[in-house]
């Protein structure tokens, strides 16, 4: 652990971004231009389900202004039968994706793209490209697409033997449970669906990528890894690695979704075809129906406990929508869903199930939340049912240091059982409740990440600190990691400057996601100011003629100690800086990474509703989620997770679907009609961080993106029911479906 | 199709441009007048993300034709600060960690200044639906809302 003075570490301070947000400077991936550029646009196919029998291009191609055209013949094909694993994805479906290849699979799927002198132009040649469907059945939810005479989406797809729309399965096993419920007094035993969502950033995706007649290649472009889109560009263009530059713009939202691309390989290639700069940019449209979201499910959850509330054996059941490759988060369902609790008897199945929706993409803790709406409203009507309080039975049965888990680790210490005694003792809980009203609590996880990642931390010649990192911020990271630059060098964070290099000038760094990263950046960043605090010493030793060791580095000067104690005066890092060309040269030092010891993160939520009974409206009345954080390095933007993850889940639950109409087609592709939580719905949110280091991370860091979304829906549910005494077993809980589970008998019980 | 020639003025300069018929006030200032600061989140008037003030009054850019600007006057999220200083919301949002990635924070910062300038003491409600056009998907609204009120308490205590 870091033991030196916390100046910084645990300060607001004024995040290095900042100015440039507040006045509109920013640039994000919309924002840039270039000499001769032009404008790309896609052609979309409008069937959910067809097979691509021809495309002609060629009156596309004779438009006057029209530069370029690409069709699936341009991006590097990958056999189906092979897989191409990057990170998680597989480029075999990240190729028919970007640009459909032998079927169209959704409605809104590329099937070409056209550059042209602006983009009027690129949209009418878009209507001049004359594609030959052989339009096929579709299956968009997962009850439709696991019918015995389904449409199959792909014939390579095999479970058990026959070709199916079961792209995936996944098992966790502990104990034995049959043994486990045949112990339990109580079980219950309930069924839930949920409807995808989408991330919901307020950026469209977009890119301008420029391709030079040497093959030399620039993408900007905004994402959650300059990285990331480098190799899927140069896996899908065959363009070497090492020819593309790939420069993060500011991103304006992400949330997952832009872990993968979807616009860059199709601007490089109209580029490099047409020869000018490209940039393409996607309406809102576009990114409801071929972007994102992340599964609908249904689910099955049963858990079994003894009278004194032990649980005993614990048994889920998720079916993931995965869009029309595989891929859905199945891993963080069947994972996480349990993950919060000591429990001896554990199966937890996950299954993949594609359809003619667009492929999903992540989205804040994949597919945790999923799991953990199930396990938790369960878990609700467990406590209800052995007449124990919610928190009572949650605490009583909560994973610790030394738990097992059924994903597999063994716990180091955590601080999930805080979280619920914290829950437990706040004034929230014992708040009073008036007339439809109700109060529900649950608790949630998530994996947490370490992976790749890369610093360079350089002294400037007047000595000044600059730090360049490889991870796409998304939400401050870029002040966290000024704080600790600053608090190892014993310097004013105003003197650091922290940077998002792009992939030409800092080494790789694996994507913004899984939360990791400023668990990740800050071991790459301490040990960086590790080696320039070093430097520093041994620069100032040699000034003074006496050994490093007998150097110490103390509130941003280096001091001499020992027998040398009082010898010489203190030299700052400007003094040693301004030295450093006669001292051996420039100063800075640089470390690349594989960081490992990012160990889970746990919350526990707390949600007040009121029920609106006459227009079947849930407003929630106040919210506290309470959270295990390790160490809140920039606490305010540490509350900012863990607030914005609330309200998402708030929409999840209560108001945010996709609606799909008769034809197949997404209904509701605008956010007027996709109705993500408003200012005026939301109450102000209470996050109250726990600060349990993670013993693992020099700075103590958890990762705390993600965890702040797992719990919401369960919470939100939970009081609906405490309000009502009625449970509703679907998301979202939106007023019509209030509304329609509302009698007369319930109301009368409520109040 | 033959371009409009507009007269009219932003953040105080008088500004001439040409555009098409049919496009938007927000294509026109991202576009020619290079003033990216305002976003296209939707261009439906959906999520508040390209707000100006057209002669005081908050509307969205990018359901404004561009050629309606002749003869009135626009503010941009570029013509909030006077010279390098901030106005105070822009100075609020960055102490209170108002804002995360950053992409609504042009328009809640125009819509924010907007009601202030009608209303110089809120209440929390009054803020929350003011500012209910204004989607913003990082921070659940929570810290946004302060900085408004904040400022607002500040601004008043300022002038007394």
């Amino acid at each position: 652990m870091n033991e030196i003075s916390n100046k910084w570490i645990g300060t607001n301070t004024i995040r290095p971004d900042g100015a440039d947000k507040v006045t509109g400077r920013a640039a994000y991936a919309a924002d840039t231009s270039m000499p001769g550029m032009i404008w790309g646009r896609v052609l979309r196919s409008p069937h959910p389900h067809a097979r691509i029998k021809s495309i002609d291009t060629s009156k596309a191609e004779a438009l006057q202004g029209v530069k370029a055209v690409v069709t699936s013949k341009d991006i590097v094909e990958f056999p189906v039968d092979k897989p191409v694993a990057l990170g998680i994805q597989d480029m075999r479906w990240m190729s028919r994706n970007v640009m459909a290849r032998e079927k169209a699979l959704f409605h809104g799927h590329p099937v070409a793209a056209v550059a042209a002198m602006s983009e009027a132009i690129a949209a009418e040649a878009c209507k001049l490209i004359e594609v030959d469907y052989e339009v096929l059945p579709w299956a968009i939810e997962i009850e439709d697409a696991l019918k015995p005479d389904a449409p199959i989406l792909h014939d390579f797809v095999q479970f058990e033997g026959k070709p199916s729309n079961i792209a995936g399965t996944l098992e966790h096993k502990l104990g034995d449970i049959e043994a486990g419920f045949a112990k339990a007094d109580v079980v219950i035993e309930r069924s839930f669906t949920t409807r995808p969502v989408h991330q919901g950033y307020i950026e469209t995706h977009a890119c301008l990528v420029s391709v030079l007649s040497d093959g030399k290649t620039t993408i900007w472009s905004s994402s959650q890894g300059q990285f990331m889109v480098r190799a899927m560009t140069s896996l899908l263009t065959g363009i070497p690695q090492s020819s593309i530059r790939a420069i993060p713009a500011e991103i304006g939202g992400g949330f997952g979704g832009k872990t993968i691309v979807y616009l860059e390989p199709l601007a490089t290639m109209l580029s490099k075809k047409s020869g000018r700069p490209v940039k393409m940019v996607m309406s809102r449209e576009e990114v409801m129906r071929a972007t994102g979201p992340t599964s609908g499910s249904t689910s099955t959850v049963k858990i079994g406990a003894t009278k004194d509330g032990t649980i005993v054996a614990a048994q889920g059941v998720f079916y993931l929508q995965a869009g029309c490759f595989p891929g859905s988060p199945i891993r963080g369902a069947a994972g996480c869903a349990f993950a919060p609790y000591n429990i001896a008897n554990v199966v937890s199945r996950g299954f993949d199930v594609v359809s003619n929706r667009s492929k999903v993409a992540a989205y804040r803790a994949p597919g945790a939340p999923i799991g953990a709406y199930a396990v938790e409203c369960v878990l609700d009507e467990v406590a209800e049912a052995l007449k124990i309080d919610p928190l009572d039975l949650r605490i009583k049965n909560a994973a610790r240091e030394g738990t097992k888990a059924a994903h597999g680790p063994v716990y180091p210490r955590i601080g999930l059982l805080e979280t619920m005694e914290s829950a437990r003792k706040h004034p929230h809980y014992k708040a009073p409740l008036g007339k439809f009203q109700g109060r529900g609590v649950a608790s949630g996880y998530w994996f947490n990440a370490g992976g790749e990642s890369s610093a360079q931390v350089n002294i400037t010649e007047d000595g000044n600190v600059v730090v360049t990192t490889g991870h796409p911020d998304i939400g401050g990271s870029r002040a966290a990691i000024a704080n600790i630059a600053a608090e190892l060098l014993g310097i004013d964070y105003r003197r650091v400057s922290v940077l998002i290099g792009d992939t030409a000038t800092v080494g790789y760094s694996n994507l913004t996601g899984g939360s990791r990263v400023l668990f990740a950046s800050a071991i790459v960043v301490t040990d960086s100011a590790e080696q320039v605090i070093g430097q520093l010493k041994a620069r100032a030793a040699k000034i003074w003629g006496i050994s490093a060791d007998a150097v110490v580095w103390e509130n941003g000067e280096a001091r001499p100690s020992g027998d040398h104690t009082g010898n010489f005066p203190t030299m700052t890092l400007a003094e040693i800086a301004a030295k450093a060309t006669e001292t051996g040269g420039p100063i800075g030092a640089g470390v690349q990474l594989n960081t490992t010891g990012a160990e889970g993160g746990f919350s526990t939520h707390i949600c007040d509703v009121e029920v609106d009974v006459d227009l079947g409206i849930v407003r929630v009345l106040r919210y506290t989620s309470f959270q295990d954080v390790g160490r809140a390095i920039h606490p305010a933007y540490v509350e900012g997770q863990i607030q914005g993850g609330a309200v998402q889940g708030i929409g999840w639950a209560l108001n945010e679907e996709y609606i799909y109409n008769k034809k197949g087609h997404v209904d509701n592709p605008g956010f007027l009609d996709y109705r993500m939580p408003v200012c005026s719905d939301m109450p102000m949110l209470d996050a109250v961080m726990i600060e349990i280091p993670n013993p693992k991370h020099p700075q103590g860091v958890r990762g705390v993106g993600e965890v702040p979304l797992v719990p919401v829906m369960a919470a939100v549910a939970n009081a609906v029911h405490s309000a009502l005494g009625k449970r509703y077993y679907s998301l979202p809980m939106s007023p019509p479906k209030v509304l329609e589970g509302l009698d007369e008998g319930t109301l009368q019980a409520a109040e | 199709m033959a371009k409009l020639h507009i007269s009219t003025k932003i953040n105080g300069e008088p500004t001439e441009f040409l555009c098409d018929p049919n496009d938007s006030m927000l294509d026109v200032l991202r576009g020619p007048l290079a003033l990216t600061g305002s976003k296209e989140g939707c261009g439906s008037g959906d999520c508040g993300a390209c707000s100006v003030m057209l002669d005081g009054r908050l509307v969205c850019s990018c359901l404004m034709l561009a050629a309606e600007a002749e003869g009135h006057e626009i503010e941009t999220i570029e013509g909030m600060a006077e010279g390098e200083k901030l106005h105070p919301l822009q100075q609020k949002f960055l102490e209170m960690a108002a804002l995360q990635c950053g992409i609504c924070t042009p328009g809640v910062l125009v819509a924010s200044k907007a009601l202030l300038e009608k209303n110089q003491n809120p209440t929390e409600t009054e803020v929350r639906y003011w500012l209910a056009g204004n989607l913003c998907r990082c921070t659940g609204y929570d810290k946004i809302v302060r900085a408004v009120l904040d400022t607002a308490a500040e601004m008043r205590e300022a002038t007394r």
